[in-house]
């Protein structure tokens, strides 16, 4: 099992940290104190989209988009588990592929209860690992929001989870190409967030800007939601992160310290530039600020120290803030809720500083044994730059099919100014 | 009869209302309205977009009075709702043709 051989290698280089040898045997045996808290994370990273996301996404729309909002996130997190189930595990986790897995698990074929993968039953790190391909693809409706139609918004998901998630997932986390080369992603800040950002780029041009937007005030509809949203974020992030560590001991408790420090930094790096620059410290760049830092501190989490992750962290509150600034000017794109602004954004710096950050004498556990950080980073970079690169392919494809499917990824203008509600789902989220 | 339309500015809305009581006038409808006159509005912003709001909150008063009535309301509207700064609105004017309670079908003057 090569996810095996990962946390092998992950337990070998955290040695110096923990001052323990790694108790490592090539048979799995059982341990019900990793289970139990493998079965936690992965409540807490479901709880991340439902209703995390969907929340801190549904805040952002206009009131008569919130509905379309919170259906795509809660449709896409029940579509691409049952997917994950069906091939994904398989394609991610099995095989010897330099891209892609294998068929041998189809169906979650000759998996008992009894199976076991490192020390859980093979079944919690199934779905651990399905709730990371489901909030992936339900990042991405951030940049198509308010104007997609809602069956090209699933077709595109199963293309794109088939296409781009699957093969990054394998080649990162399932024993595949980066993997091999040592690229360091512990919680997938290149596996779901420079890949999602990507996508909802992609779809943001390709479906054009909304109608209006540049001359009609879209403010956020409802920023107590998005507050909350981006709460249970944070809260559900320590499954994710500590999660990634697959079991409850050292390492785990490092990714938990690095998810609160470098996001409460990242909180008040953002608002700190706020002030500065516009006056005013508000609600939603403190909630954007801890969402940058979440994103920033998941490929590092567990392999840079705690001051490491608060620099992370104080660096992503200022990036990510040009992202939704600067950038997206520079882009002249409608990148709706900023998924790659924030995402992508925050990924690709995350993803680069760790390569920094992970070495010993920045406070990390450590690179592996003879790689410089130079080396380090340019295997990050590369990491990063397949992955642009794939996903956006795989997202051009997605939705172009999607939208021969569907006639078009787009509803009417005339529908656009009634509000996907009404139109596509035929409810109003308020009766006033 | 006339019906005095006054928009004022939403916190004065009391005030208005205690000093049309003191001079006897019975009902008051209110509605809340946003408009601009040469009162600015303010910016809002939300991560990169800044939104300019032209319109600001404001509570519009209708009132049918007696011809008789006009001026006491007419002045005791202005009194209440001015501030002195720039926003505290206008009242306006307008012929009541007819007024009729609904209750007891009384008309006229006898309605307000």
């Amino acid at each position: 099992m090569t996810v095996k051989k990962l946390l092998a290698a992950l337990a070998l280089s955290s040695t110096a940290l923990l001052g323990a040898a790694p108790a490592y045997a090539d048979d799995a045996v059982l341990n019900s104190g990793d289970t139990a808290w493998m079965l936690t994370s992965t409540l807490l990273v479901i709880m991340m989209s439902i209703p995390g996301l969907a929340l801190f996404y549904g805040g952002l729309a206009r009131a008569k988009n919130a509905l379309s909002i919170l259906m795509q996130v809660f449709v896409i997190f029940s579509l691409i588990t049952l997917l994950w189930a069906i091939y994904g595990y398989s394609l991610a986790f099995t095989g010897d592929g330099a891209v892609i897995g294998g068929l041998d698990k189809l169906f979650l074929g000759g998996i008992t209860p009894a199976s076991l993968t490192m020390t859980m039953p093979e079944y919690v790190f199934v779905a651990f690992q399905s709730a990371f391909a489901a909030i992936t693809v339900a990042l991405i409706v951030g940049g198509f929001a308010e104007r997609i139609k809602f069956k090209a918004v699933l077709i595109f998901s199963v293309l794109w989870f088939t296409l781009s998630y699957l093969p990054i997932t394998h080649m990162v986390w399932g024993g595949g190409l980066l993997f091999k080369d040592g690229a360091l992603d512990f919680a997938g800040g290149t596996v779901i967030h420079i890949n999602a950002g990507v996508a909802a780029l992609v779809g943001a041009y390709m479906l054009g800007k909304r109608t209006g937007y540049g001359k009609t005030a879209m403010p956020p509809h409802n920023l107590a939601f998005t507050m909350i949203g981006a709460s249970l974020l944070w809260v559900g992030w320590f499954g994710f992160n500590a999660g990634s560590a697959a079991a409850a001991n050292g390492i785990a408790g490092l990714a938990f310290v690095n998810t609160i420090f470098a996001t409460g930094a990242a909180v008040l790096s953002w608002i700190g530039v706020e002030a500065l620059i516009r006056g005013k410290a508000s609600m939603l760049g403190a909630a954007s600020g801890a969402v940058a830092g979440l994103v920033a501190v998941t490929p590092a989490a567990g392999f840079v120290g705690p001051m490491g992750s608060i620099v992370l962290g104080l660096l992503a509150g200022v990036v990510c803030f040009w992202g939704v600034t600067g950038l997206k000017k520079l882009l002249n794109v409608d990148d709706s809720f900023d998924v790659f602004g924030v995402h992508g954004l925050g990924g690709i710096l995350g993803a680069i500083l760790t390569g920094v950050f992970a070495d010993a004498s920045l406070g990390g556990v450590g690179l592996a044994e003879g790689v410089t950080m130079a080396h380090q980073v340019a295997v990050q970079l590369k990491g990063v730059a397949i992955t642009i690169v794939v996903s956006a392919v795989a997202a051009i494809i997605a939705y172009t099919v999607a939208g021969l499917l569907s006639g078009g990824l787009r509803v009417t203008a005339e529908e656009e100014q009634e509000g996907l509600d009404l139109v596509s789902h035929g409810e109003r989220a308020y009766s006033d | 009869m006339k019906l005095v339309t006054a928009v004022i500015k939403p916190f004065k809305l009391d005030d208005v209302r205690e000093a049309l009581s003191e001079i006897g006038v019975q009902g008051i409808t209110v509605t809340e309205v946003k408009g601009f006159g040469r009162q600015k509005g303010h910016t809002e912003l939300y991560r990169g977009a800044e939104y300019v709001v032209d319109f600001l909150p404001k509570v519009k008063i209708d009132i049918a009075t007696s011809d008789e009535q006009l001026e006491q309301v007419i002045e005791a509207i202005s009194k209440a709702a001015n501030t002195g700064k720039i926003g505290d609105g206008k009242i306006f004017v307008t012929a009541l043709e007819q007024a009729i309670r609904i209750r007891t079908g009384e008309s006229g003057v006898d309605a307000i």
